[in-house]
């Protein structure tokens, strides 16, 4: 007895797996037990989400609107005309900044006509030269931060145009600078919003937590249905998919402006505008500007998944390579959107640290001596790309836009390295990948699908009740049930299954790689910095590497999860770590403890529910990337993903999965959370 | 009490407040309603309120420090707060200069705000973003007044709390006291006539405490402004009050001058508090000076009547005669008797009531 009251968790555990194993066994395959499978009563489901958008894009509230063609007012769908409207302007903006960058007739013909370009052939938007936006980069770079990050900026900006891939990095870039600023005034609207009402603030946390684990394929159907294939259209879904953390981060860093400040504010005699924008946002500011790095680095996570329909660029180009098995050239791709990621990221973040300037009595040159000093770089700029004229005869001008393509290359080198790796490793890397796949991952499969509906539910509703209590236990309930009566529940079996081995995995070596690092203060600060810059890189790059080694198989996948999960496990187990105080480490000490009894029995207990987080973190990361996994064949929930793109009925079918995918997320979140902070708060950890 | 009252209200009351409540919770309006005016914040606290102020009704009168004094949960910030409308009062009344500011829109309270009154805080609340300077003119901004005037009149409040070359540092790079001189300053810039401070000093070490408080009461005796001043320390409360408002569970145990208060102590509250109190730095001498009488002779030494006991009492105790006490224009208004202050003292209660 006093067993089970001194580790009543525990008995509890075993009671319930034991329950869960006896339903195993018991319950035998069986399609018409709905104790071994539910029906698919949500099947019609994505039918009905069809139906509605069809009637929302054809025939709700219909309007008169001119059509200058047929010369004569034609009856439209409210709703698509709308849609129409903002696509037409994101169209607008991106090929406008598109053409600042890059030169071109598109912005001439909105203003004018096509038949006015083709009268007058040259009227035409010119580029800026290559070597002025550099130029700039590198100014901005110095004012923000200083000299590293200036250094660093030319770096990165003469590997981009040096390699030829200025043409489609520019694509890249315009499509972010118009999705990026849209999120992020989008967001701060909603924080703010949400900061001011309750209500608010209650009706947005669960569609943010929806929205932040949908994984990014499904928003693409409904995108591509309600807005058509394009830039524009990509530049929505990237929006829909950045817009979440900026208005959390809103939200959070309005919440920790300290009381006094706001009372300050209040009794200075601020009205509400005031009081808004000059105490409570510039306040929070660094909380904000940290928003917008995170939506910053989800438009670039987007890039390459946003190629699916239709956004040029460097994203769209690492498709057709990895398409074509061209590794070479994809890791030069890849190369560029991790070096436009870290450009951008530290750019952000040197914004967000900087403290603005105060009154001070300064010359005219001196306030404005970087304008002054960009406004020279435009002048040299242009010059260099006009002397460059008489230079290169040839017809690609370098000094104006280096062609794409046409730079240097190193694909041939990384191309042969990676025939040299197929070449050298290709019978041990082969048995390997048999080995996982015949020994662990087709058993692991197996019995993952042997599993009765009804023990998951057992299984998953149990865990849920133990560490979190009743509630969170029927929330989980919930989402499984929508999974469950969907069409989708085997191949959310396989999702989990994939998902679930390499977080077990991640968690293993994220924890103790996070130990030992956490052991002296340098390495644990190397380690960060070393996840920072691994966080960076848009998930998609994490494949180009397993592919080159593995092929295109469930291993690929499940290895390019493992390492994208690994470093939220790292990072949580380090700062779990890092954060037990210094006075029971001292405490340990003179208790007479070994580093081991240390970790185990003081630092861990208390690290904790703060490496939990990091699984809950891992758990999404994974499952992310085994949907992202679907591009190179796996036959889960991701693939059904990827195969609604392209069919006419997607909408429907590609949100329910995405709500499955999300609601398995969300389930496994509730659970992991709600007990961490529980027990947070109990260890007084906070 | 009464009698003190009374003389109060013939003096300009500048802020007034009439049966203030500030209950927290879902329904404390209609709970306060049902309860008819007689709270017990105990019943209160069952049905999941609390209660922060309870029946609080006083005056403060032009010119004067109110102090009030409490510990934490006393309610004595919330009264502040419903005073300077940072939260709303549940029900009862506040007159500033005779007019309602529980009726006031938010429009009249921003102009309240940007012309009569000055706040000091605990935490400083200085905007972490904006330099010393910056700060200072935050208010004057705020309503309007151009840069280049702002910046001067900021200038003026800097060479006023004495931050002279620092006012290009931003808050973080300075020490708190440093923090809480441009918080005074701030909350002086727009002349407001009056002052509110929530425990200014508390966040402060003791030394640059004392530091403060000094400061505090040389910039009062160049403004003079009517302020009111909220403190958990009783020792800052006497050196700085004209009056303080001892409050508990969110009602005012006793309002009085300081001597008062330490002399007679109205609940049993208000006297745990004044046991350890060095009289003699308390008291001043009309406290326990004796009437005139005709017959009485007096030695050569002459003390002022609103000295501090402390400030006299060598000169005092070393006279064989009983000593005159004079006013400000020197008549005679009372006798000193060295036995006497002695026995009040270091005696029981037997001080009077100090008269105004």
């Amino acid at each position: 007895m006093t067993f089970l009251t001194k580790y009543s968790k525990v008995a509890q555990f075993a009671v319930l797996l034991a329950v869960f194993f006896l339903l195993c066994l018991l319950i035998s395959p069986s399609e018409s037990s709905y104790l071994w499978r539910l029906p698919p009563l949500l099947k019609q489901l994505p039918a009905i989400i069809n139906e509605s958008v069809d009637y929302l894009m054809f025939d709700w509230w219909p309007v008169q609107v001119y059509d200058p063609i047929i010369e004569d007012y034609e009856e439209e769908a409210l709703f698509r005309e709308f849609t129409r409207a903002i696509s037409g302007f994101f169209l607008f903006v991106i090929n406008f900044i598109r053409e600042i960058f890059l030169g071109g007739n598109k912005t001439v013909v909105a203003f004018t006509s096509w038949d006015f370009i083709n009268q007058n052939p040259w009227v035409r938007w010119p580029a800026l030269p290559w070597t002025v936006i550099t130029g700039w980069a590198i100014i901005l770079g110095y004012r923000l931060q200083g000299l590293r990050l200036a250094i660093l900026i030319a770096v990165c900006t003469t590997f981009i145009a040096v390699f030829g891939q200025w043409k489609p990095s520019m694509e890249t870039l315009s499509f972010i600078l118009i999705a990026a600023p849209v999120s992020v005034i989008l967001g701060l609207t909603l924080g703010i919003w949400a900061y001011k009402s309750r209500v608010v603030e209650e009706t947005l946390n669960p569609l943010l937590n929806i929205a932040q684990t949908m994984p990014h394929y499904s928003y693409l159907v409904p995108v591509i249905v309600l807005f058509g294939v394009g830039d524009h259209a990509a530049a929505i879904a990237t929006i829909v998919f950045a817009t979440p953390p900026m208005v959390r981060l809103t939200l959070l860093g309005l919440k920790k402006v300290p009381v006094d400040v706001v009372d300050s504010g209040m009794m200075s005699g601020c009205n509400k505008f005031q009081l808004m924008l000059r105490v409570l946002i510039p306040t929070a500011r660094r909380d904000i500007l940290i928003g917008v790095n995170q939506t910053v680095m989800q438009c670039l996570a987007m890039t390459v998944i946003a190629s699916f329909i239709g956004a040029q660029g460097l994203g769209s180009n690492l498709m057709i390579a990895l398409n074509s098995l061209r590794v070479g050239i994809g890791i030069e791709i890849g190369l560029c959107i991790v070096l436009i990621a870290v450009v951008l990221d530290k750019l952000s973040l040197a914004w967000a640290n900087k403290q603005t300037d105060y009154f001070a009595n300064l010359t005219f040159v001196q306030r404005n001596r970087y304008t002054l000093l960009a406004l020279v770089v435009f002048l040299v700029g242009t010059a260099l790309a006009w002397i460059g004229t008489f230079l290169f005869k040839e017809g690609f001008n370098y000094l104006y836009i280096v062609p794409h393509n046409k730079g240097i290359t190193t694909a041939p080198f990384w191309q042969a390295a990676v025939d040299w790796v197929w070449d050298t490793f290709f019978y041990s890397l082969n048995s390997f990948n048999e080995f996982l796949i015949t020994a662990v991952l087709v058993p692991m499969k197996n019995m993952y699908l042997r599993m009765p509906v009804v023990a998951t539910f057992v299984l998953m509703m149990g865990i849920g009740y133990i560490l979190a209590g009743i509630r969170q236990s029927l929330i989980i309930g919930g989402f499984l049930l929508f999974i469950a009566l969907s069409e989708y529940w085997d191949r959310a079996l396989i999702t989990a299954y994939m998902a679930s081995f390499a977080v077990v995995v991640s968690t293993v070596l994220g924890v103790i790689i996070g130990t030992l690092c956490a052991q002296n203060s340098v390495a644990s600060k190397g380690i960060l910095l070393i996840c920072d810059f691994l966080q960076t890189f848009p998930s998609f790059i994490y494949l180009i590497p397993v592919i080159m080694l593995f092929g295109i198989t469930d291993t690929s996948v499940i290895i390019a999860a493992i390492v994208y999960a690994t470093v939220p496990a790292t990072r949580y187990t380090v700062e779990g770590l890092r954060s037990v105080p210094q006075v029971l480490h001292d405490t340990g000490s003179m208790l007479g403890v070994s580093r081991m009894q240390r970790w185990l029995s003081i630092e861990l207990p208390l690290a904790f529910p703060h490496i939990m987080l990091g699984v809950n973190q891992t758990a999404v990361f994974a499952l992310f990337m085994v949907i992202i996994g679907a591009f190179i064949g796996t036959t889960d929930l991701g693939q059904l993903i990827l195969k609604a793109i392209s069919d006419p009925q997607g909408t429907g079918i590609g949100l329910t999965l995405g709500l499955c995918v999300a609601f398995m997320g969300l389930a496994v979140d509730q659970i992991i959370r709600t007990w961490a902070n529980e027990r947070k708060k109990a260890l007084d950890m906070n | 009490m009464s009698s003190q009252e009374e003389s109060a209200g013939k003096k300009q009351a500048i802020i007034r407040c009439e049966s203030v409540y500030k209950i927290f919770g879902n329904n404390a309006k209609s709970m306060l309603r049902e309860s008819d005016g007689i709270v017990d914040s105990k019943r209160f606290m069952e049905a999941g309120l609390i209660v922060g102020v309870n029946d609080v009704s006083l005056d403060v009168i032009k010119g004067e420090i109110l102090v009030i004094m409490g510990l934490s949960g006393s309610g004595k910030s919330t009264l502040l707060r419903c005073i300077s409308r940072l939260t709303d009062a549940t029900s009862g009344r506040i007159f500033i200069e005779g007019q309602d500011i529980l009726t006031m829109n938010h429009k009249q309270l921003v102009e309240l705000r940007r012309n009569r009154m000055g706040m000091v805080f605990q935490n400083f609340g200085l905007l972490p973003h904006k330099t010393v300077l910056e700060n200072i003119a935050f208010p004057l901004q705020v309503k309007g007044i151009s840069t280049r005037n702002s910046v001067q009149r900021a200038m003026e409040m800097v060479h006023l709390v004495g931050l002279e070359g620092r006012e290009n540092y931003f808050p973080r790079e300075l020490s708190g006291g440093q923090q809480q001189r441009v918080g005074i300053a701030r909350s002086l810039a727009v002349e407001p006539d009056i002052w509110f401070l929530d425990e200014p000093f508390s966040a402060l070490d003791p030394l640059i405490r004392k530091e403060m408080q000094d400061e505090f009461l040389r910039l009062q005796g160049v403004l003079g402004k009517t302020i009111l001043f909220v403190t958990h320390d009783f020792d800052e409360a006497l050196r700085l009050a004209d009056r303080i408002a001892i409050m508990k569970d969110g009602v005012v145990e006793q309002l009085d001058t300081p001597s008062n208060i330490v002399l007679n102590p109205a609940t049993e509250y208000v006297r745990k508090f004044t046991e350890d109190v060095p009289r003699e730095k308390v008291l001043r001498v009309r406290s326990v000076m004796e009437p005139v009488t005709a017959t009485e002779v007096f030695g050569d030494l002459k003390v002022p009547v609103d000295a501090v006991i402390e400030s006299v009492a060598e000169k005092i105790l070393g006279q064989e005669k009983p000593v005159a006490v004079v006013n400000s224009n020197g008549e005679v208004v009372g006798t000193l008797y060295a036995s006497h202050v002695l026995k009040v003292l270091f005696g029981g209660k037997s001080g009077k009531p100090e008269q105004h």
